[in-house]
């Protein structure tokens, strides 16, 4: 008995020895553990960018995809060093927490992916789109779609729109984007992370749409861009505010931030006035507190959080952005970010100087 | 001393289980509060709409419950025609030969298959089958769900029934052939009527298991928050309902979620009671 509790207590120590050890990095400061949850969609982004950001800092990150939601809410019981959403904080969100920034770390955007045998490079306009998700345009040949692709042979089947059936920033985007184009949308169906879809059916996670559209004929949904990309599914080509036909590439969603952007960044880009704008983009954040001082955070954690957050808008971080099937943030959005982060506090002082 | 230390633990170990339980429903009641004080338990039962307009949010758990017992009526119709043979071919027909040990392994092994097999089964082959016979354009549904949860339940049902009928005293079944009973009237007059309490048990307990499936039941029920009006159209079950939308629920929608939670547990512990009664009734008889 006491043999083993002997060497019980040695392998005790030995993992203590090795866990605390913590080899300190190049600024001088331990290796910290961070540990952030959130949005699933630029999670394959995240992965990438923190496993180069441990190998070059010495630090770990942990991120859970449990969606826009749910990291908001551990942000909010100050469990996580950060939260990732795909949408931004609304006004009264922001003033039922401690003070946030919000840190913009790559675009995105949603596509409209569909299933159409011997049909590809399908137009749509945004009110087309609306009507179809509302259950007005039911059929594939209906009049509507026939005239922005006139030289298609749309077959005479029902259309099945296929939507999240989680609670997702992929739908924020999309219905914002809806809300925007459609008085008939904003009023009968409006915007959120989970919207009252009249028709169709539902799937679970970009996969679950995605696998949907993949494997039923006469299908139509949306679909977060990295995942379309990555999979090669057919998508349409959606008509801007100028009246351009656009299809979602890294190009064409970089070129939907070049408008004007507020000092905090939270701003939405769906139907960009940008030329050769994709309609549906978005940007993705990372939140943070202000203060950095709480629930028993150390000083070097605070500022591990930020030099990952410098790292990722690094142009090393961003350049593997559009790799991993994403857009890069376009320059004004980093200035901004950095002037942001600069605000960002200790007990009160700022850690970077 | 020794028998008293051994009472002590063997108690202490006992009585985990029913605080565990007991910690169980005091949370799911504790955080489904809320719903049933907003909506009212009748009316957040009967109430058919799942929406999440911001303001006038509204809740209700008649469209998951409709979804969870139709799948579970369903798959325990399409289950029986195979479980019952196989139980009969075990437990009568073939009784202690190396063919019903073979079959009845085979059988058992269904049941250690993980849930998100069946559902890509379900997903990748069953589903174009469907679309492929026009039963309907989108091959999830109700239908689909039912068929992979039938099969899913069929080692639950075949392997407890087999166990009744082998229990059936043979005085009974030699003393129907010696009044020159056929094979067919000793099943149908004397196993069916001894056994058939337990055989009705098990299949409770099979039921019991449909109802809480939630793996399969998502990936092909085709998640709409409606009513579903035909057996071919899709819907969504207490079990998926809560898979789908619990990362990102909170405040009211989450109260709702655990509320349907709290029901699907009422109505399986229901089902079960009336499983273990049934059993004890056939122990007696």
């Amino acid at each position: 008995m006491k043999k083993i509790f002997a060497s019980v207590m040695t392998w005790a120590v030995a993992v203590a020895l090795v866990a605390c050890g913590g080899n300190a990095n190049q600024e001088g400061r331990e290796a910290q553990e961070l540990s952030g949850a959130g949005a699933t969609f630029p999670q394959p982004f995240y992965n990438v960018v923190f496993e180069q950001f441990g190998q070059v800092h010495g630090d770990q990150v942990a991120y859970g995809g449990i969606g826009s939601g749910g990291g908001v809410r551990n942000l909010r019981d100050k469990i996580v060093d950060f939260a990732g959403s795909d949408a931004y904080l609304s006004d009264e969100e922001m003033a039922a927490m401690d003070p946030v920034v919000h840190i913009p770390t790559c675009m995105g955007a949603v596509v409209l992916a569909y299933n159409l045998e011997g049909v590809s490079g399908l137009k749509l306009t945004g009110e087309v789109i609306a009507q179809i998700f509302a259950g007005e345009i039911t059929m594939w040949n209906d009049e509507r779609l026939v005239a922005l692709n006139p030289s298609m042979e749309l077959p005479a089947e029902s259309i099945i729109p296929v939507y999240r059936s989680d609670g997702s920033g992929t739908t924020f985007v999309f219905t914002d984007y809806l809300t925007k184009v459609s008085p008939m949308w904003a009023t009968k169906y409006g915007m959120g992370k989970s919207v009252d879809f009249p028709v169709g059916q539902a799937a679970k996670g970009n996969p679950g749409v995605a696998g949907v559209i993949k494997q039923t004929k006469h299908t139509i949904g949306y679909v977060g861009s990295e995942y379309a990309f990555a999979q090669q599914i057919p998508y349409a080509a959606i008509e801007n505010k100028r009246g351009e036909f656009i299809l979602p590439s890294t190009a064409s969603i970089s070129a939907a931030a070049s408008g004007e952007m507020p000092a905090d960044t939270r701003c939405s880009i769906t139907n960009s006035e940008a030329p050769r704008a994709y309609p549906i983009s978005t940007f993705t954040w990372m939140i943070i507190y202000k203060e950095q001082h709480y629930a028993d955070r150390k000083k070097e954690q605070a500022m591990a959080t930020l030099d990952l957050l410098k790292y990722i808008l690094s142009d090393e971080a961003q350049a593997i952005s559009s790799e991993v099937h994403y857009a890069p943030l376009p320059t004004k959005a980093k200035e901004l970010s950095l002037e942001n982060l600069k605000s960002v506090t200790f007990d009160g002082v700022a850690i970077l100087q | 001393m020794n028998d008293r230390l051994y009472k002590i633990l063997l108690f202490a170990a006992a009585l985990i289980m029913p605080i565990v339980c007991g910690g169980v429903v005091y949370a799911l009641v504790t955080d489904a509060y809320e719903a049933f004080e907003h909506f009212g338990f009748f009316k957040f039962l009967t109430s058919s709409e799942w929406s999440y307009t911001e303001g006038s949010e509204q809740y209700g758990a008649l469209p998951f419950v409709t979804g969870t017992l139709m799948t579970t009526l369903l798959a325990l119709i399409f289950c029986i025609p195979f479980s019952l043979p196989v139980a009969m071919f075990v437990g009568e027909y073939f009784k202690g030969t190396r063919m019903a040990a073979i079959l009845s392994t085979v059988t058992d092994l269904l049941a250690g298959i993980p849930s998100i097999i069946y559902g890509l089964w379900g997903f990748y082959t069953l589903r174009p089958i469907i679309m492929a016979l026009n039963i309907s354009p989108q091959g999830s549904g109700i239908l689909t769900a039912s068929l992979v949860l039938a099969i899913m339940i069929i080692p639950y049902a075949a392997s407890l029934s087999a166990e009744f009928i082998k229990m059936v005293p043979n005085d009974l079944k030699e003393g129907a052939y010696s009044l020159g009973a056929t094979r067919a009237e000793v099943i149908r007059k004397v196993v069916f009527p001894v056994a058939g309490s337990g055989i009705f048990s098990s299949y409770v307990l099979a039921i019991g298991r449909a109802l809480g499936e939630t793996m399969t039941v998502t990936m092909l029920i085709g998640n709409t928050n409606n009513i579903p009006d035909s057996i071919t159209s899709t819907g969504n079950s207490m079990a998926s309902i809560i898979a789908n939308q619990f990362g990102e629920a909170d405040d009211l929608r989450l109260s709702s979620l655990i509320a349907i939670g709290l029901i699907l547990f009422l109505i399986t512990a229901f089902i079960n009671l009336i499983g273990k009664i049934m059993i004890k009734r056939a122990r007696i008889a």
